[in-house]
């Protein structure tokens, strides 16, 4: 730069403004953001809360109609009908099924297909996936000659069994499944641990169960959760195929008593929910001794 | 404490066993990652396999440890043939580039878990994970978990791993080489001690060259899936069988040279030849950097030696200075930094060579 040369000239800054201004428009924001979060939170509960109210109201409601008196009775049925106490049994043993299978079916075939055949794993998420593009309606149609001869094939003492769906179900908790352990299993280096596994002598099974198992823990924690959410609340595929689950056995119920099939679609869905939170729970204790030990 | 780790290294002490990797094959569709490689580890050493990117280093170490099946050839360890061996058969440590502990365990609980495997008692799989864990410096960290540890200390706690379960062979897949420079050097001498205390024949895969060198016993120089020469670090840096490994490891300056009479004339200074056997005529000689020196040409000063600095680098204690000498191409020299400042980027510069023994090239 020459010497004589002009001294750069700074641009003018806007004048900042006093700090209380400041101060002011910052409580304004955030009271503008906690009025937005209080209507959502307000107009979403209530979306969800009407209907679980008109259920409890409905499966209350005794002598007199909406204003009438309050009636335990249509709870207090429940255990007079057992097939519907059968029905809830065999939805929870069909829930736990299908958990376990998808579980031991999906875990061992990503991991090795992580491992040796890489490349086979579009195929294997695109088939994973296409319960999701199929309508029930349409699964059923496939499903029926199959369960034809499942029937023909079972002892007659176990041919109305409804856990015979724990096959159909374990297809229909696939997409949710996979990508629940997918991602899990992304989130871990599965090559080298399995392979440091092997190195000190385990079995496959050893790796599958005292390594890889414990480090997806919330993967499958949340795919059983998936599983068990989707089969205490599936219809249709049990009810085209002839099956006896709680959601078929409250639908027949509904048309005997309604009181007694709000009644058990109230107390199954808090039972659901109390399950999912419980889960999680579990989850979130577990992540939080493996964050702070 | 010398006591401990005397004690210590007797509990995991075992004798070295010997490793013949004898024209082992692998290939990858149509890559050749090994073309029948031939390697033999004596008991109880340490050898390096070192090559640039490609080379089929880390392919041997795998085939080693049976996480990979070879195409052809054999792996024979202490005598038995182990080719067909699952991994989990083998009995052998492995230490692997990746951090590997399993992250839902603390660092004593990795280091036991082989030894559960082998159903040794709660109390000996402790007491023996207790000792290699003492053994690498960690005994205070045993209730640590991975993400509680730094990964020098995550790498000392996987060496451990390896060692508890008192392997016939030790095999280290780069393990340094996640680990920043200081820490590198520490651990890579820390693996050095552990390794001659408990004597496990040891296999060291890196492509860091100083590693090797520094570390091993034998160095096995490896290009596209052979083994161009496994020899002690000072022979494979001063005495390098092939043109490959002469110009793969350090850094070297080449000269053009002619041989005659069992020496080689390079720019007009007569060295003697690493192989005397080296055909006569024209050549390129391969200089090291600390066997070139740096004078202040005097001025109108001429002469194949005489050339313009085109670059310097500070190196710490020691500086590299770049010459262009013209149409011989540039000479690189070594230098104390204390005696680097008369050699500014610009100046002229008389390069002299030390009288070594040099390696003879083909001409390019």
């Amino acid at each position: 730069m020459s010497a004589d040369a002009a001294p750069a000239v700074a641009p003018p800054v806007p004048a900042a403004p006093p700090a209380p201004a400041v101060a002011g428009l910052r409580r304004r924001a955030t009271r503008r953001r906690t009025v937005v979060r209080v209507v959502l939170l307000v107009l979403f509960g209530t979306f969800f809360a009407v209907p679980l109210l008109a259920l409890v109201e409905f499966s209350t409601r005794g002598a007199g109609g909406i204003g009438g008196s309050r009636s335990l009775t249509g709870w207090a049925q429940i255990a007079d009908y057992p097939d519907l106490v059968g029905a809830i049994v065999a939805s929870l043993e069909l829930a736990v099924l299908t958990s376990v299978v998808s579980l031991a079916l999906l875990v061992p075939t990503m991991v090795w297909i992580r491992l040796r055949v890489p490349q086979l794993s579009r195929l294997v998420e695109f088939l994973c996936l296409l319960p999701l593009t199929i309508p029930a309606i349409v699964l059923v149609v496939g499903w029926a000659p199959i369960y034809l001869w499942i029937n023909y094939l079972t002892p007659r003492a176990y041919q109305a069994s409804p856990l015979a769906l724990t096959f159909a179900y374990v297809v229909l908790v696939l997409p949710y499944s996979y990508r629940t352990i997918d991602a899990g299993l992304a989130a871990i280096d599965v090559r080298t641990l399995s392979e440091a596994a092997r190195s000190l002598g385990a079995s496959w099974a050893t790796v599958l169960l005292r390594v890889i198992a414990p480090n997806i823990g919330p993967a499958l924690l949340n795919a059983a959760v998936l599983s068990v959410a989707l089969v205490l609340g599936e219809f249709t595929v049990a009810s085209l195929l002839n099956y006896v689950n709680v959601q078929v056995a409250m639908n027949n119920l509904s048309q005997q008593n309604s009181n007694v099939a709000y009644a058990v679609a109230t107390a199954s869905l808090a039972a659901v929910f109390l399950l999912l939170f419980l889960l999680s729970l579990a989850g979130r204790r577990r992540r939080t001794r493996g964050s702070s030990a | 404490m010398t006591t401990t780790t005397t004690t210590t290294a007797t509990a995991t002490a075992r004798a070295g066993v010997e490793v013949r990797l004898e024209q082992l094959r692998r290939t990858y569709g149509s890559v050749t990652a090994l073309d029948g490689l031939d390697l033999v580890l004596r008991p109880g050493e340490m050898v390096a396999l070192l090559g640039p990117s490609g080379c089929g280093k880390t392919t041997a170490l795998r085939l080693l440890a049976g996480l990979e099946d070879a195409d052809g050839g054999r792996v024979v360890v202490g005598g038995q043939d182990v080719t067909r061996l699952p991994t989990n058969k083998r009995g052998m440590g492995m230490v692997f580039q990746a951090y590997s502990l399993f992250p839902h365990m603390t660092a004593l609980q990795n280091v036991a878990f082989g030894l559960r495997l082998r159903k040794v008692s709660d109390r000996e799989r402790t007491r023996r994970a207790g000792e290699v864990l003492e053994l690498v410096g960690l005994s205070a960290q045993a209730d640590r978990y991975a993400h509680q540890m730094s990964g020098g200390q995550q790498q000392r706690v996987a060496l451990a791993r390896a060692l508890a379960i008192q392997p016939t062979v030790l095999l280290l897949d780069e393990p340094l080489s996640a680990l920043d420079a200081k820490v590198r050097a520490q651990l890579r001498d820390e693996i050095r001690r552990v390794q001659l205390e408990v004597g496990t024949t040891t296999l060291f895969v890196t492509h860091d060259q100083e590693e090797a060198l520094a570390i091993a016993d034998r160095v096995g120089v490896m290009n596209a899936g052979r083994l161009e020469q496994l020899a002690p670090p000072t022979d494979v840096y001063h005495r390098p069988s092939s043109s490959f490994v002469a110009e793969f490891v350090g850094l070297s300056t080449k000269l053009p040279a002619t041989v005659a009479g069992g020496r080689a004339d390079v720019l007009g200074v007569s060295l003697p030849l690493v192989d005397a056997a080296a055909p006569p005529g024209p050549a390129r000689a391969v200089v090291r950097p600390e066997a070139v020196g740096l004078a202040a040409a005097g001025p109108g000063e001429t002469g194949p030696l005489v050339g313009t600095v085109v670059a310097t680098s500070f190196l710490g204690a020691v500086s590299r200075v770049t010459v262009d000498l013209g149409p011989a191409g540039q000479a690189l020299a070594q230098l104390p930094t204390s005696d680097v400042g008369g050699f500014a980027v610009g100046s002229r510069a008389l390069v002299t060579l030390r009288p070594d023994a040099v390696v003879v090239l083909p001409p390019a």
